[in-house]
This record gives structure tokens, sequence and C-alpha cells, in this order.
């Protein structure tokens, strides 16, 4: 039986996310189709068609789907659930918005932002924050996956599915989309950019993330923040890195100002290397990084910025 | 309108979790017990919803062992008028709880539910959208703000690239994020009046939900540790350090 994944995407363009939960799919061992669901979201499509491993990309089109709404999305699915043996969504807010619903109605469990398959019955997921490991196993029948994209890799190489209209499967008509604020940056965004640089409540208030911005702009690095500087208003909450924000895996992750609560640990610390710099040479930040500067911020940052410049960045 | 809570008692947020050492969970003897982070900030939305005269009745119901009373005394002390609690021992699954909530849906009533949007021991992000789902309900995730009007509610959501604002059907499932209000602590007199509150006593038999563990939990294990590395002294250092050892930028 095939594997089904529910593709990330804002119309437009696809998210990085869908070819990590196509990785993950593949290892089921199954061929994999995507569904993207949208509006206008035809070029969303044709990306999703050229990942690697996709046999069929369908296309449900149609304004109930622009935002991928929790209710219509659940109709949409469960009609496709009869062909497929298991539906895998990123663990976006999306994916975990709309997939619980599907697992409900199957009356399956779902296993919930898996970190490794280790065989197409058993995979990993973190517990308490990611300070423990469970290994499950799902019993026979359909199997409902939420995917930690941080911890799969896309398929190498390009594909050339099929791409099928399907037909819309209509409004329940209990909920509509009403607006939405998203941040506009020119910078990658936190989950795919390679570089983050992230300022905790050392910060001290939103002003001097400015500081950050300058070497974001020379590294092309995504700004982050811990909970505690999102808390005290400092910046927006899809600024915020940690197990209850937005968990990133970059190759470079720079800490700055940021103690190192266990939330904000859970939701970096599977980046490839982590500078930290802080006053406090006893803040737990240091334990988990790589490179550990003790200084105040406020010097040690136009510092970088200078240094940066001076070597041509 | 009722407003029923559910609430869950979990390892305190503050207390660094041990795994044990035969890999069959966490250790749970002799530590701290606490009302989900999450589930307190429902409590409080659900209070703050009657003292602005919207919610007739605030219902606190948890699913789990018999201490989880004091779990709901907890939000009873916080302001919620009575409890139910549905007793099982062991761990049971979001779905489950979803079928066993949807039993007290069905006999209360409710206009709305609100949970947290996840409990911090399992981490799965299911309850609610579960509920939902299985009463045919809309689902307001990750609220931010929560306006209660007739017959429907707008809510402002936390999702990846912003905020977004949804408007729902009543009676309808709302799941709180952490910024959508601060939880109050519950006073003295508070806490002595909650005691005289009553909770009602279930067992998961009364909504005819078997409650065995349907996913197998093969071994729980400690997540891979790193190594702290190396304190530079300047910020020049760092930047060179980055450079030519690690090679990220």
């Amino acid at each position: 039986m095939t594997s089904l994944v529910i593709a990330e995407h804002d119309n437009k363009s696809l998210k990085d996310s869908t070819a990590k939960t196509v990785g993950a799919a593949a290892q089921l061992g199954a061929p994999v189709h995507i569904l993207v669901a949208g509006q206008d979201c035809g070029a969303a499509a044709e990306a999703a068609a050229k990942i690697a491993g996709v046999e069929k990309v369908l296309v449900a089109d149609d304004a109930l789907y622009a935002k991928m709404v929790a209710e219509p999305m659940e109709k949409l699915i469960l009609g496709l659930a009869p062909n497929y043996n298991a539906i895998l969504a990123p663990a976006t807010t999306n994916g975990k918005n709309y997939m619980p619903r599907v697992a409900a109605k199957l009356d399956v469990p779902q296993v919930s932002e898996i970190l490794a398959v280790e065989s197409p019955d058993t995979f990993r997921r973190p517990i308490y924050a990611g300070n423990a490991i469970a290994t499950v196993q799902t019993p026979a029948g359909k199997k409902i996956i939420t995917v930690r994209t941080t911890a799969f890799k896309s398929p190498e190489g390009a594909g050339s599915a099929t791409v099928e209209r399907v037909t819309p499967a209509g409004d329940p008509g209990l909920s509509k989309f009403v607006s939405e604020e998203l941040s506009k940056s020119e910078r990658p965004e936190l989950t795919s950019a390679k570089i983050i640089i992230s300022g905790g409540r050392g910060m001290q208030s939103g002003e001097n993330f400015h500081l950050l911005d300058k070497i974001a702009d020379k590294l092309h690095a995504a700004v982050g923040a811990s909970r505690a500087a999102v808390d005290a208003g400092f910046v927006p909450n899809d600024y915020q890195v940690g197990q209850t924000g937005k968990v990133v895996a970059p190759e470079l992750y720079i800490a700055v100002g940021i103690s190192g609560a266990i939330q904000h640990l859970a939701g970096m610390k599977d980046s490839k290397v982590i500078a930290a710099i802080n006053k406090d040479e006893e803040a737990p930040i240091f334990q988990v990084a790589d490179y550990g500067l003790v200084a105040d911020l406020f010097k040690a940052i136009p510092e970088m910025d200078e240094e940066l410049t001076k070597l041509g960045y | 309108m009722k407003v029923l809570v559910p609430v869950k008692r979990v390892i305190d947020y503050n207390v660094k979790v041990r795994v044990k050492a035969d890999q069959t969970g966490v250790d749970l003897a002799n530590v701290k017990m606490s009302m989900n982070p999450f589930d307190e900030i429902s409590v409080e939305e659900a209070i703050r919803l009657k003292e602005k005269g919207k919610a007739t009745e605030v219902i606190a119901v948890s699913v789990g062992p018999q201490a989880a009373q004091e779990t709901i005394r907890t939000a009873l002390a916080m302001g919620a008028d009575r409890g139910i609690l549905v007793k099982v021992d062991g761990d049971v699954e979001p779905l489950a709880v979803a079928k066993i909530l949807k039993g007290i849906c069905e006999a209360e009533q409710p206009g709305l539910v609100i949970l947290g949007k996840q409990a911090i021991d399992d981490d799965s992000n299911q309850t609610g959208q579960m509920l939902a789902a299985l009463l045919g309900w809309p689902q307001a995730t990750f609220a931010h703000k929560l306006e209660l009007g007739d017959g429907n509610a707008q809510v402002e959501r936390e999702i990846d690239g912003g905020l977004q604002t949804v408007e729902i059907k009543t009676p309808a499932i709302v799941t709180t994020d952490l910024r959508l209000n601060e939880p109050r602590y519950a006073s003295l007199p508070n806490i002595m009046k909650a005691k005289k509150k009553p909770i009602d006593e279930k067992s998961p038999a009364d909504y005819g939900v078997d409650t065995t563990p349907r996913l197998k939990v093969l071994k729980v294990t400690e997540p891979a540790k790193r190594q702290a590395g190396v304190k530079v002294k300047t910020a020049a250092e760092l930047i060179d350090k980055l450079k030519n050892e690690a090679g990220v930028i």
C-alpha cells in the first residue's frame, strides 16, 4: 500500500518541510504520493512533482483549502484515506492542526513528531520536551504520523511525478478563515535557515534586536528568540525557538543573551554547531555550546559585526 | 453557557526528568507533580469568561489516577465551579481521553471546551483536535486571543509565520497557547473554598471507553548528549573559530 504526504506550502511555493516529510515517508518502504491542498496552488504542485521518489501528486485546488483550515482538510484527507496505508504531515502548525482530526475519525492513534523511522511500524519520538526519547510501535491498520522535519533529509535527485486533480470534498461549514498577520522578512525562514542568530532576555529590549539584524544580514541568517524574549514582548511569537515554538537544526546556531532553559535547548540542540554569548559563565547554554564567549553582548556583538566587516562579509 | 476545562496532572515543568534504568519510562517516584501549564491557561481563560458573564459554569475534568483529584482542586481553587474525575491508572492515550471527553460533553452540553494545546509529558498535541473531530465540532488551536460572540467565536491563533484569525461556530473546541493569558495564583481563601466544591468520580466504563493503549512503547531512552566545547576569549576569536575551525560561516 501507498503512503500519502500532505504538502506544506503557501500556494505559490512548496516548503522544505514537504520534501523532508517525503524523506521520512520513503523509509516506510511503500510508494509515496503527495496531496497539495490549496487555492491556485499549481506552482506548489509542480514543485512537489519534482521531489525525487514521488509517484503521484494529487491537487485539490479550491478556496476552501487556501489557508488549510482544519475542518475542510479533515474531510478532504478522510476521503482519500481508504487508498493509503500511512498518512504523514510535517509537524508544522498546519499539520498539528488537521492531522489529529483525521486520526480520531479513522479511530487510530497518531504518532506525533517522529524523529526516526526504526522500521515501517516503529518510530522514535521526543517526549518531555526532548529530555527523553520514546520508541513506539503502531498497531496494524492505518498510520497517522506527523514528522519533525529537522530530523529528516529531503530525497536527493529530481523526480517527475504525475499530477492528478482530485475533487474538493466540500465545506463542513463549521469554520472560516478571517485574516492573518504574517511577519514580513527578507531573511530566510527559521526552520530552513542554515544559520540562526537568536536573542534572549539578555537583549533587554526589542530595539536591541537590531544588533542581531546586522549580523544576520551579513551571514544570511534568520533571527530567532527565546521564549523569555517573546514573553517580554521584544519580538513576535513566530521568532520563538524551543519546544513550544519552532524546532530548528541549522548548521550554525548563535545564542545571544540566552541562558539555555530546557525548553529552549529542546528546540535547538540538534544544530550542527552552537555558539553562545552570555555574560554569566554559569549559564546552562555553555554546556551545549561548541564555542562559548563569556562577555557582555552589547560589547561582543558590535565587535563581531566589525570583525565580519573586516573579513569582507 | 457551560465551559469544560480538561486538566492533566504531569511532572512539574521545573523538574528535570530522569529516564528509568530499565528503559520503561521516566521516573515518577517522589517527583513533584503539577497541572500541565497549558491547562492552567485554559482554566484561567474559562474563569475570565465567567467573570465577564459569558460563561455560567466552569467544569474542570481530569482523566487520571486518584491523585489527579489534586489537579482538579487546583482548578477549583483558581475559580472553577465543580470537578469530574475519570479514574484510570496508567497511561491513557489522547484518543481514549478524547473519547471520554466526548461522553462528558454529551452529558454536560458545554458551549466551549478549552484545552491546553499539549501536555508537557507526552507532547502529543492531539486531544483537543481529536475531541473536535469526534464531536463534529470546529476547533481553534494554539489560541492567542479569544473573543466569544453570539453562536460563534473569533480566535487569533499562533501559527508558524505569525498570527491567524479564524471564526468558528459554537459549540467549539479551543486549545490554548502560551500567550493567551497569564494564569492567576489561587488565594488562600479560595483554596479553602475549593475543598468544599464537589468532584464527581467516574470511570471510563461510564462512557463506554476502553483505555488500553494502542501504541506499544518499546523503550524510553535518554537523548544523545552534547558535549560542552571550548571557551573563546574575544568576539574576533569566535568569528575565527566559526570560519576556520568549524567552517560554518
